[in-house]
């Protein structure tokens, strides 16, 4: 608990300290007018959520202030490894990116970086590594949100070979004890629950599938809700490659009857096949879509909400310092009560997620038995369309 | 929209992550986990199902104890019965014996008394006799002191046997 309460206030001072510093930055530029502009704009939360929530080459954690009244971040930097057609694969430390200077791109003001070995990091909504001649450049970079993935990784593998090497040192029929009880519980629910209502006989098969779905997308969102985290499981590129490896599985198992009622619905009159056919192809495809979206803004959501209420602090601080010290109390309230809010959409997304998986595959590889019966489109209880 | 555009690197590295925590947690960690999920559950099964068996069979097991308890209840008031039966024919019989073993000494001493009262009383008889003899042998001697009295005394043994 302790720990926690110093997290937070970490966060706290990572969050101010990181304000003061976009505005010393900004100050630091040579433009007097544009100086005062910005100092008339006060504290702009925009700016820090989106630095917050977005990917980067670096992992900020608190900037120090020196006697002369400047600041310099300290971050972590991370490793940049970039590959371009034509220039090969390189590979160095985004330390050398450094000295960003607002440029005026079209009607956006974005920070650039200085050159170096012929990239340059652009800053606006979000991180972007260009080549200086503009050419295509694959970044493969182990940004932010891979380091906080890795470390999610690391974490849940060991956590569930521990669990299993329990399982295999202490034999089958002892109690289990720790974090094998929690655990026990979780792939029971998701066994009993998830995955042999939807997948029917061969459900074994797609319980690792499952699993791993569940586990990985739980601990990632943990992880971001962790102060100073990564928006992992917030950002659409992860859920979006989830969504497909979902797709792919239940593409691979999808067997004649799933595509036989797809492109030719039985019991169904010819000019409402038309009709029928073109929305359940496109109806296939909004699945992933539908997958991907829903993890992706439920977790950016949270922590934008997070970020808002934690920025009312010194907005409020910024008209008045003793209106921000005030606010202090509401503020945290109210974000320890997102806190508690978070930690239930983590799991329930995470949830959802392998439910509608499951779901689909379970979907694909439904097996022919609605004929039998002489119904169509029968909907089992707990199928979700979407 | 810069927030919906997927990025290259990330989705590489995510799939790759992903895809390798799949295969290292299927082979390391479900596979044993359910398996043994699946054989504890079984075991459990089987031991409820064993369970049920044994008590099924204690309570039959009951009831033939209950069975054997009566029966063995009713065989031990026969042996208690006839034990009893048993006892009172020895003691009667012993009793009878004893009876008859006192008569017998009781007759025994009734001879023997009367033998010694007959030895006794035969004895008293001699003694008397003798004494009777002594004391006639006295008078006789008196009173046949003289010729006379002898020669009187001789008449008197005659005519008694005359009259014979």
């Amino acid at each position: 608990m302790m720990s926690y309460k110093r997290l937070f206030a970490a966060l706290l001072l990572a969050l101010s300290v990181s304000v003061v510093n976009a505005q010393t930055e900004v100050s630091a530029a040579p433009d007097p007018d544009k100086e005062a502009k910005q100092e008339k704009k006060g504290f702009n939360a925009t700016e820090v959520i989106f630095g917050h929530i977005s990917d980067s080459h670096e992992w900020h954690l608190f900037s120090t202030r020196h006697a002369d009244g400047t600041e310099s971040p300290v971050s972590l930097p991370l490793p940049v490894i970039i590959y371009a057609p034509g220039k090969g694969l390189s590979v160095f430390s985004a330390a050398h990116f450094e000295n960003f200077h607002e440029v005026e791109a079209g009607d956006k003001k974005i920070r650039v970086s200085d050159s170096y070995n012929g990239y340059h990091l652009e800053r606006g909504m979000k991180e972007k590594l260009v080549a200086d001649d503009g050419s295509k450049v694959y970044d493969f970079s182990l940004t932010k949100n891979i380091l906080s993935m890795l470390v999610g990784v690391v974490l849940l593998l060991w956590l569930m070979m521990a669990a299993a090497k329990k399982y295999t040192a202490k034999g089958t029929m002892t109690a289990p004890s720790g974090f094998q009880n929690f655990l026990e519980v979780v792939i029971i629910f998701m066994r009993d629950e998830v995955v042999k209502p939807n997948l029917g006989r061969n459900y074994k098969r797609y319980m690792p599938l499952i699993l791993t779905i569940f586990f990985f997308i739980w601990i990632n969102n943990m992880l971001g809700l962790l102060p100073g985290g990564a928006n992992f499981t917030g950002n659409i590129t992860v859920t979006l490659c989830l969504a497909i490896v979902s797709f792919i599985v239940m593409m691979a198992k999808s067997n004649k009857h799933f595509w036989g009622h797809l492109f030719n619905p039985p019991n169904v009159p010819l000019g409402i096949k038309f009709l029928l056919v073109p929305i359940e192809i496109m109806s296939m495809f909004i699945k992933p879509i539908a997958l991907t979206i829903r993890l992706f803004a439920n977790m950016l959501a949270g922590h934008i909400v997070i970020l808002s209420v934690i920025s009312m602090i010194f907005i409020f601080g910024t008209l008045n310092k003793w209106i921000g010290v005030g606010f202090v109390p509401v503020s945290l309230a109210f974000s320890v009560f997102m806190f508690m809010l978070e930690l239930l959409v983590a799991a329930i997304q995470a949830f959802i997620f392998a439910n509608l998986t499951a779901v689909f595959i379970g979907q694909a590889i439904e097996e022919n038995h609605s004929n039998e019966t002489g119904q169509e489109y029968h909907v089992n209880e707990n199928e979700i369309i979407a | 929209m810069d927030l919906l555009t997927p990025e290259f690197g990330l989705f590489f590295w995510t799939l790759i992550a992903f895809l390798a925590v799949f295969f290292i947690l299927r082979k390391f960690a479900w596979k044993p986990i359910l398996n043994m999920l699946g054989e504890r559950e079984k075991g459990i099964a089987d031991s409820i199902a064993a369970a049920e068996r044994v008590t099924k069979e204690m309570g039959q097991m009951q009831s033939e104890n209950e069975k054997l308890m009566v029966q063995a209840r009713e065989e031990r008031s026969l042996m208690l019965k006839e034990a009893k039966e048993i006892k009172d024919r020895i003691v009667n019989e012993a009793k009878e014996q004893a009876k008859a073993e006192a008569n017998k000494i009781i007759i025994d001493a009734q001879q023997q008394i009367q033998q010694q009262k007959m030895l006794a009383l035969t004895e008293v008889k001699n003694e008397i006799g003798n004494l009777a003899v002594e004391v006639a042998e006295k008078i006789l001697r008196k009173n046949l002191a003289t010729a006379d009295e002898q020669n009187g005394y001789m008449n008197m043994l005659s005519e008694d046997i005359k009259l014979n």
